[in-house]
Formats: structure tokens, sequence, C-alpha cells
């Protein structure tokens, strides 16, 4: 099933998606890295500007400033996932955070959070960083600047997509049944035939 | 015999280098294209056919907007091929190609991902101690030089493996650990690509021999009829294990195995893996004793 949501966003909007539907986005969503985090949580910063309803992308993206002092889009990318998974609690339970977006997916160990709290993981197509920045309408916002390339985003988008619902708010995670099935075929056929 | 002065030669070289770099990030070759086309046209599985969809849609925004296929600009990888005639020496050209692979990055500007490995202190230019890394051949009589840029990206470099197996274990134990390696990778290196593995050697052969491998290009067999057969079986056992693009399931992947074998010792049974993500960079250039650059967009 594909789903069109304008972010920030309701924790029922998420709660209706489910493993394997597709989503677009619209509105706002904010990119975050591995020094945002660590500031936020190991360093206890709060965020300069609210999360709550927000989807969130790990992405350090590639920008010119210019002489105004904003920023312009060059090539705007996502990374892996997974070495930020143990973000995922504060992320949601605290800052109210909706959405986590990246590639490759978070531990199985976030899908815990995911459900107790409301939030999904969205998988976005690894490397298509051209296309994706056609979809960043503009840089709205920039803080902690001082992390470059790792600060705190915000994104105005249009069409932002496709995402793929790889782990939902209901205990499911399309990564865990992709590993099951493939070990699966190794061990009743794959292996025989070597 | 030219008469080219070595300066001029070692800029030739520069020039390449930069060129290539940034040729390599924007436009990938023509048998990648089509490996993904054909890739996409086969997928079965709705959200894998989804994924190839945009892989390909990127691939066309990046040659509209002239931008980068990919953000990571990865680590400037050269495979070079010096014929033992040709009037520059390796020393001269590893430092233009280093010199080229910094230029392009402030020039361009290109991000630049190169860090001290303790400190984590950035360069700024994507050069540091070692870095490009280059990989030689020597060919006797003849006075050309070939030079191929691949820019690799952290995330598929990320999934790389060795395992010293035992030789009684065979041709088995290493179909094994290439499936082992490919699957636990999952989703984490931009699947499909190309998974490029080293047999033989020592250990570190191995996996300079699965570096040498991912930059070949799809639809190139081995030389060897025993290694080609065993790029056959792996490309075919791996694709049955539907782990899909993006590892969200479905028939795609790999797009291509690519095995390069090195004689090796009675006790030893060495296997390496190199995956390289679908956005395979690579480009490549051919320099004429006299300074003449030829850009190739097959090799
Ligand atoms: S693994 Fe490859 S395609 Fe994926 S983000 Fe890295 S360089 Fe790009």
């Amino acid at each position: 099933m594909h789903h069109e949501i304008t972010f920030p966003t309701h924790e029922a909007t998420v709660r209706a998606l489910h493993a394997g539907d597709t989503v677009t986005i619209q509105g706002e969503i904010v990119g975050i890295r591995d020094a945002t985090q660590i500031r936020i949580f190991d360093q206890g910063q709060e965020p300069p500007f609210p999360l709550g309803g927000a989807a969130l992308l790990h992405t350090a993206p590639n920008v010119r400033k210019l002489a105004d002092g904003s920023y312009e889009p060059m090539c705007i990318g996502t990374t892996t996932s997974a070495r930020m998974s143990r973000f995922t609690e504060g992320l949601i339970r605290d800052h109210g955070a909706r959405a986590i977006m990246g590639k490759g997916g978070l531990l199985p160990e976030a899908l815990e959070p995911l459900k107790a709290h409301g939030g999904v993981y969205l998988a976005i197509v690894g490397g298509a960083a051209a296309l994706e920045t056609t979809q960043i309408e503009a840089i709205e916002q920039v803080e902690w600047e001082d992390l470059m390339p790792e600060c705190l985003w915000r994104f105005r988008v249009r069409d932002f997509g496709p995402l793929i619902v790889g782990m939902d708010s209901h205990g499911e995670s399309l990564y865990e049944n992709v590993q099951v099935e493939a070990r699966k075929r190794l061990d009743e056929s794959i292996y025989a035939r070597l | 015999m030219s008469t080219m002065a070595s300066t001029d030669l070692a800029t030739a070289v520069e020039d390449a280098a930069a060129h290539l770099y940034v040729w390599a990030l924007k436009d990938i070759p023509q048998d990648l294209r089509d490996a993904l086309r054909d890739a996409m046209g086969r997928e079965t599985h709705k959200v894998g056919k989804r994924i190839l969809e945009t892989i390909n849609t990127n691939v066309s925004v990046a040659d509209e907007q002239g931008n980068l296929v990919c953000q990571d600009t990865g680590i400037a990888v050269f495979y070079a091929r010096v014929g033992e005639r040709f009037p520059l020496h390796p020393a001269r050209i590893e430092a233009a190609l280093r010199e080229g692979t910094r230029r392009a990055t402030l020039e361009h500007p290109l991000r630049s991902n190169t860090v001290h490995t303790l400190t984590r202190k950035a360069t700024g230019d994507n050069t540091g101690h070692r870095i490009p890394h280059i990989h030689w051949e020597f060919v006797p009589d003849w006075d050309g030089l070939d030079v191929k840029c691949v820019p690799k990206g952290s995330g598929s470099e990320n999934m790389s493996f060795l395992k010293m197996l035992v030789p009684a274990d065979g041709v088995k134990a290493i179909k094994r650990f290439v499936l082992d390696s490919i699957v636990g990778a999952g989703g984490k290196p931009c699947p499909p690509g190309i998974v490029g593995v080293g047999i033989g050697g020592s250990a570190d052969l191995a996996m300079h021999l699965a570096k040498e491998a991912i930059a070949r290009p799809v639809g190139t067999q081995n030389a060897d009829p025993d290694v080609a057969a065993l790029e056959t079986d792996l490309f075919g056992l791996l694709n049955d294990t539907g782990v899909g693009p993006m590892g969200l399931g479905g028939d795609t992947t790999v797009l291509a195995v690519h095995v390069e074998q090195a004689h090796t010792h009675i006790t030893l049974n060495p296997v390496a893996v190199n995956y390289q993500c679908w956005a395979a960079r690579r480009a490549s250039a051919h320099v004429s004793a006299a300074g003449d650059v030829d850009y190739d967009r097959e090799a």
C-alpha cells in the first residue's frame, strides 16, 4: 500500500504503516547524523528546534554557503543507519519523532522502542543522491553549524521518496523477514548445491 | 621515441587523474547501466522493482543535472598499467595521481572523506598517508600507461570479509563463505552490486585480488575457465538467496560476481570478499608516451 504523508505528523499516522508499504513525504524533514545525536543524548543538549512529529533523515549533506549565510543543496544523500540504532528510544520516546529514515535498517533492538512509543523506520534507496537532491526544495534552517556537515538540518521537501517501510510500529521488520527467509533457503536448498 | 619533457607528461597524467575522479562520480559506465536496466526488467518482487526503478531514475537525473550519482565520493583507488618504456617513472606517476585527486577535490569541489585513522583528523582534500591507493601492473614491451579510477564508497567497503579456509574444504567452503558474507551484509552495502572475490595467494593478496575483481566491467569473465565457472555458479547461488535490492527482498541480490585467482601455498586456501555497491563508479584513460590522453568508458 502507498501512503502520502505530510511531516511533521501524529503518532496515529505512522501507526497505520506496515512493513513493505511505500511512502512519499511532503512538508519538512530533519537531517541528523552521528555527531548530532551524540550532542543530544551523550552531551545532554536540547535540540535548538523541537523534533516532535518529525521525520529524521540520516545524512551529512554536501552544501554550498551563499553570501547571505544561507545554504544551497549540492548533493544530499543518505548514510547507513545501523550504527545509530541506540538513539531510537530517546528520539521517539523523549523527543516525539515519528519516523527515522536511512539505508540498511536499524538493528533489531530498535523494533521495541518503535513499537512501544510509535515510530517507523523508512528505508530510502541508498546511493540515489542525485534524485534525492532534486526532492529537497530548500534548506530552511541549520543549527549547530560547528558540527558541519553533521549539523541539525531542516529541509523543505516535495515528493520525497519513494521510501519503504522497513520496520513498523507493530514489531515487524522487512530486514528480519528477508534474513530469516534467506537463511532458510541456504539451509534447505542452496548449501546442498555447493 | 617521444621527446616530450617528463614534466609535461606528469601534467598530462595529473590532469587525467583529476578528470577521471570527477567523471567516474557523475557518469557510470554503460555496462553497469545496461545491467541495472536488465535487472529492473527481470525483477518480479514489487519492492525490489520499485527500488531498481528508482536507481535507474537516479542515474538519469545525475546525467541531466550534471550531479554526482551518489553523495559518497569515496576513497580514490587507481589501477595503473605501466608499459616498461613509458617515459615517466612510477614514482612520478604516483605523485601525479595524488595531485590530480587533490586538485579535483578542491576545484570541483568534492566532499573530502579522508581522515587520520586514529585521530580522525580530516585532511580536506581526499589524499593522505598512502591514500589514494594505487594498484600497479607492469607491462613488458610497451610504452603506454592505462589509468583507471574507482572511487570506493564506505557503505560497501565496510562489507569486506576475509577467511583463511582449510584446503581440504576446497571450493565448497569458498562458495559457502561468499554466500554467508553477502547474506550477512544484507542491505548495508547498497545491493545489487558487483561481488569481488579474491582466492589464493596470501591473506593480503586475496583481498588485493578481490579489489581488482570489482574494477572489471560487468559482463567480463575470468580467462581461466575454472575460475569463470566459479563466477557463474556464485552468481546463480547468490541471486537465489532473495536478499534483493537494498536487502528488502527480491530476485536481484547481485549484478555480477567477479573472481580473481592467484596460486597459493599447499596448505593455504584464502578467500576474500570485497563488495561494490550498485554505484560501481569507474573511469579509465590511456596515456601515450607522447602525452596524448584517450578517455575510455568501457575499460
Ligand atoms: S554504498 Fe555505494 S551507493 Fe551506497 S551510499 Fe555508499 S557509495 Fe553510495
